[in-house]
Parts: structure tokens; sequence; C-alpha cells
């Protein structure tokens, strides 16, 4: 175990690898343990409930509910020391915390319903609002001469290493009654989210589920607060649920894995906050759900950068091979078969269209891979598979070409242009529709 | 004093009718003072395809959100077949404007259309495969069973549509509200729409839409009722769709004008 902490030391000691496994493996003392398993849940709470929040567009009020925890911390202190009250007792600063998260949320919907506050300004206002009166009722408890106000100041940042195993308890008990009432509630949550109006018509009680949507979100941030802190703890909620949208287009799936990644971080943080006790746990566990999203975003399959970006590269591949096998192609139809374009021209009608010398090359080395196209007598032209594909990129073109004649409406002048883009484009079946529809046409004459 | 004048108007009134599925009963609706709809009296015939037909900024959405308690009303009543909303929750259809959602939401068709029988699945149940089989079902008569796994962001706008419409028949009810069902959808959707709307109408259902296009209103729909923010006509298409009639929904809006007067022309001419 580490030294007790001293002001003197500030940097802290790298831990040795025994100590990192330990840890790891929940085995690092019974208060890291139970520390380690109450802030996990938490994050697996926090990303369920984060989903709903995030469909439910709810993310900027779940800050401003966060912050607007501050004066009700403040207030329950103050009330607590002069009633006699146990004033640290965890219980009666959370339910403070709620009443006044509670506030903060009703007072943003009060003066949102106002026509000339919008909603972004609402919840702006009343985020700095609620805030500032904290900050103002702090500098009251710390004149207040009972001595013992210096706890507050951790629901600002947070501190896992304050937190004790009964704390953990109460994280365990929040996580499990909003698993249960996420999945139990789970479609009406989701019809509420995607159409509020039909859901009213069909005679849900919005405004009851909504509620109840929201009485989570209080749960997740007043349990959040010892161990991330009021300014950080919406992070918790909405972090993980961003993430997990670039990898599912299904909502169950999102639903777990944002909970996987809530509790990664909450794992990752504590026990990072345990073998470095003078990093801030809650900014760590934030940090690895910022480090999560990033690579969620960078190489997720389908909606991430790395794979539109490798889209984008396909695309332009597939439109410059569509066009140099349809050229081919109809310069077969006029001299013959087995016609060449000579390389010194292909690179240069490449250029025209923005491909460097190497590309050009690249991409010639990959339809010669593929058996398109075959180099002839000084020159390039088409294979029997190249020939065939050719072809049907022609009869696409001619087709789509007739077809925004005939139908869209669009000025014969333009149509080039716009065939050139979107042909590339075309579906089998879309073709065949086409073809239906111009072989009516044609029969209608 | 106030209870007098209250009998006195409505007694000038017609009662519901038990009959009609919608009575619409001096309804008033206000925009902060500004008001959208004034005093409007309304019995829908059973069994009919009814088009609401107006200007923009007309009320047109604002009478059927009113009907089904989306938009509170200033004053009025609204029954269907003689009785309140809240009774008959079960036998109304609801399709509403394909812009008033974010189709960014992760589901698929098919789970958009499940949310028609969330109603008769109740709290907390899941949706069990009998329900998921009539979804299907109703995908397929708008021609979109293929579709039925598809996230519906990949769908096109017309398809959107397609599922709102199937989502609102899985609802199996016997009134429907269609919020311009027809704006900005392509021609196979526009056929498959008619094609459903007709096959509600043999089935003795009642449908009521929200309708931009004149030219087409005669064409598609059995009763039309001509909004500007009152009444101005309602009844059976050829009776309302008259030059007098449209020039009184319609204004003297120059641009408008020369569209009634070609739907006119059409009209009288076919």
């Amino acid at each position: 175990m580490h030294a007790p902490p001293s002001l003197a030391r500030t940097v802290d000691e790298i831990p040795t690898w025994q100590e990192v496994v330990e840890t790891l493996l929940l085995r690092g003392g019974y208060n890291t343990t139970w520390v380690m398993i109450g802030t996990t849940l938490l994050g697996i709470a926090a990303g369920i409930i984060g989903v709903f929040a995030l469909l439910r567009k709810r993310a900027l009020v779940a800050d401003a509910l966060s912050h607007a925890t501050l004066p009700g911390i403040a207030l329950a202190f103050i009330v607590g020391t002069m009633l006699g009250v146990q004033s640290k007792s965890l219980p009666v600063l959370l339910l403070g915390a709620a009443l006044s998260g509670v506030l903060g949320v009703v007072a943003i919907q009060a003066l949102h319903r106002h026509p000339r506050v919008r909603e972004d300004s609402a919840i702006a206002i009343v985020l700095s609002g609620f805030f500032g009166a904290g900050i103002v009722l702090l500098s009251v408890v710390q004149s207040m001469r009972s001595g013992s106000q210096g706890g507050l100041a951790r629901f600002i940042y947070g501190q896992t290493a304050a937190m004790r195993h009964e704390d953990a308890i109460v994280m365990s008990v929040i996580a499990g009654l909003a698993l249960v009432a996420s999945l139990g509630l789970l479609k009406e949550f989701a019809l509420v989210a995607f159409n509020e109006g039909f859901a009213r018509v069909t005679g849900w009680p919005v405004t009851l589920i909504d509620i109840v949507m929201m009485g989570l979100i209080v749960l997740g941030v007043v349990a959040g607060l010892q161990a991330v802190g009021l300014i950080l703890v919406v992070a918790m909620l909405i972090i993980p649920a961003a993430s997990a949208r670039f990898w599912t287009d299904r909502l169950r799936l999102l639903v777990l894995i944002s909970a996987v990644i809530g509790g990664l971080c909450g794992y990752a943080g504590s026990a990072t906050s345990a073998l470095l006790p003078r990093k801030p746990a809650g900014s760590v566990i934030v940090l690895c759900g910022g480090a999560l999203f990033f690579l969620s975003m960078l190489v997720a399959p389908r909606r991430g950068v790395l794979a539109s970006i490798m889209r984008r590269i396909a695309l332009r591949f597939r439109i410059a091979r569509d066009h140099l096998l349809e050229q081919l192609h109809d310069l077969e139809q006029r001299d013959g078969r087995g016609t060449v374009i000579a390389c010194r021209a292909l690179a240069d009608a490449m250029r025209e269209r923005g491909w460097m010398g190497l590309q050009t090359r690249v991409f010639l080395g990959l339809l010669r891979l593929r058996g398109l196209i075959e180099r002839r007598n000084g020159g390039v032209g088409l294979s029997e598979r190249g020939r065939a594909i050719g072809a049907r990129v022609a009869r696409n073109h001619a087709l789509w070409e007739r077809y925004l004649i005939e139908y869209a409406d669009i000025a014969p002048s333009h149509v080039d242009w716009t065939v050139d883009r979107v042909e590339h484009v075309l579906r089998d079946d879309v073709v065949r529709e086409l073809e239906r529809a111009i072989a009516r046409t044609e029969a209608a004459r | 004093m106030s209870d007098v004048r209250g009998a006195s108007l409505l007694s000038a009134h017609p009662e519901h009718s038990a009959e009609s599925p919608l009575s619409i009963h001096a309804m008033t609706v206000a925009y902060r003072r500004r008001p959208v709809l004034w005093d409007v009296d309304y019995d829908a015939p059973a069994g009919a395809l009814v088009a609401i037909v107006g200007p923009n900024g007309a009320g047109k959405s604002t009478l059927i959100k009113a009907c089904l308690g989306l938009v509170a009303m200033a004053s009025g009543r609204v029954a269907f077949w003689g009785r309140p909303l809240r009774e008959v929750r079960g036998r109304i259809g609801y399709v509403p404007q394909r812009e008033s959602v974010d189709w960014e939401f992760p589901v698929s068709a098919l789970d958009v259309v499940c949310m028609g029988r969330y109603r008769k699945i109740g709290w907390f149940r899941p949706v069990s495969r009998a329900h998921k089989e009539v979804a299907r079902a109703c995908l397929a008569r708008v021609g979109m069973e293929e579709y039925a796994s598809r996230q519906i962001s990949q769908l096109s706008g017309g398809q959107q549509q397609r599922v709102f419409l199937a989502r609102a028949l899985a609802q199996e009810a016997d009134l429907y509200f269609m919020d311009e069902p027809f704006a900005g959808v392509d021609a196979a959707t526009e056929r498959a729409i008619i094609e459903v709307l007709r096959e509600l109408r043999s089935a003795g259902r009642t449908v009521i839409c929200v309708h931009h296009d004149l030219a087409t209103a005669r064409e598609y729909f059995d009763h039309v009722m001509l909004l500007n923010m009152r009444v101005v006509a309602a009844g059976p298409v050829e009776e309302v769709l008259t030059a007098e009639n449209l020039r009184k929904t319609y204004g003297g809006r120059l641009t408008l004008l020369s569209e009634v007067s070609e739907a006119v022309a059409r009209g009288e001419g076919g």
C-alpha cells in the first residue's frame, strides 16, 4: 500500500507491476476493491441511462442538472449543521443535491415555456445561475465555525479516494435500478424519444415516462457526484452512449455497448486512481471515456472516420474504373474488338480527372490484378470480364440519362454532368425498374 | 351569466352525431394570441377519404393535431363516434409529418412499424413474435417488406413515409389522421399510398388527410374540407371544389391563383 499522502509529495510514486496486477484483479485492499466495484457499476448504469439522455436530446439538460446540484449540497450541509444532524452525512447531502438538481430542470422548463427564451439560453442561465449560487453558499459554509466544511469541495471535482464501501453499495443499488428500469421500459423510452406525438396519440402517458427518464438521469448524476464531481459527471452519461452510437444502429446493442464502455471507464479510472492517488480519479475516468470515444469515431465500421475515408476512396476508384471500362467499350463498338488506348493518352485523361501519375499507375495495376484490363501493343485494352462490365456500365449510363430526360424534368443540357456522378451508384434493381419504366413509355407512344 | 351565453351558443350548432367518426364542434385554436383556427365545425362522413385542403399556414396540421389532443384548443369540442378521445384512442391511427422525427434514431423499419402495436402490447412487455408478424405484413402492404431490417436513415424519403403509413396500419384503427402523406414522395410511394387509402376505404375505414395538392385532391379523395383559418366549404369533392370556393380559400394570391384556375379547368374539362 501507499504511504499516507503528505503535502510535500506532489508526484506519485510509480507503482510496481505487482501492485498494478493486484489492483486490476480487485485485490488491492478492502476499500480499493469496493471503490472499484462501485465505480464500475456506476459506469455501467451511467452508460445505460446516457443512451436515453442522448436519444431524448437531453445531454445539455443533464449538464445543467449536475451543476444545479451544488447549491443543494451546500444548503443541505448548512441546514444539517444548524439542525445538529451529522453534517457530513452522505444521504442528506445527496438528497439536497437531487432536490436542487430537479429544481434546476424545472427552472429550465419554466424558462423555456416563455416564448422569448430559447432552450439553449434557458440551459445556460440555469447552469451558471445555480452554480454561482452554489459557490456563494460554499463560501458561507467556509465562514461557518464548524470547521468540517472541507469535504464539500470533493463534490465539485470528485474524489474516489474519499469513497467508502457504503458509498459503493449506494452506487450498486442505483446501477441495479437503472438496469431494471431501462430494460423494462426500453420500448416506452424508445417510443417517446423517437416520436413523442405518436406516443401521445396512442395513449401513452408521455409526461410520466419523461419524468421516469429524467429521474434516472438525476439518480445517475447524484450517484456520480462523489466519484467524478459535478463538473464532469455529465461526461459519464454522454460519452459512452455517444461512442456506442458509432458501433451500431440497433437500440438494444447500443444500450449494451454503452454499458460496457461506461463500465470500462469506471474500472480503468478507479484502478488508476488507486495506483496513483494524486491523480484526480474523476478526470481519469472521463479521459478514458474520451479516448474510447476517439477510438470509436476513428475505427468504427461503417460510421467511423476511417471507414468513411475508405468508402470515399473506393467510390472514387469505382467511378474511375467505370469510366475507363465504358470508354474502352465505346471504342470497341466503334473500332472493333481489341482496340486499345495508348498508355500516355490514358495518363493524360486521368490527369484531367484529377489523378496523379502514381495514383494512375496504382489504379491500372489494381485493374490488371483483377483481370479487367490487359496490356496490349503499348496500350490498355479490355479483358473478357472487363468487356462485360463495360457493356453493363454503358447500358446503365444510357438508361439513367433517359430517365433524367423523361421523368425528372431536368434540362437536357444539364444531364451529362449529373449522369457522370450518379450512374455509378445505381443499383441493379433500380436499373430494372428504369428499364420497365422506359419500356412502358415506349409502348405508350 | 356566462352559462346562459354558452348554452345558447351550443344550441346553435347541431349535436354530435354518434355515427360520424369525427365531429368537430366550434373549435378555436390560438398560438399565443393569434387565432389559427376560428370556430371550426365539421362532421366527417364514415368510410370516406377526406382531404383537408388550404394554403400554407391555413391551420391544416393544427386542425388534426387539435383533434388528437396534441395542440390545446382555446374552445370547442371534438367527438369520435360521439365519444371523447380518451375512450376511443385504440380506434384512431396517426401518420405524423415525416419531418417531425429524427430519422437518425437507432431503429429499423420493422421496429418503427412495431410501435403501432405498442398499445396492444402494453407496459414493460417486449414485442412478441406474433406482433412482429403483423408489423411485417403491414410493411408488405406498402411494398416495403424487403426493407424491414434496414436502419431508417438508410431509407429514401418516400420509403420513410411508407414506413409511417405501415405503422398506422399496424394500429388497426377505424379512423386515420394523416399529415401530408404525399408531401415530397416519389411516384412509387404515391401509388402505394393511394392504393392503401383505397383499401382502407373499401374496408369501411375513414381517412382524414392534410393535402396540399389541389390537382390530385379531386382524383384521390371523396370529400374535401377547404380550410383557411375557418372552414370555407366542406362536402363531396365535386360540390366543394368550385372556382368560387377556391377563390375564397386562397384569396388573390397570384401564384396560387394560376394553380387554382388550372386545377379547376382540368377538373371541369374532364
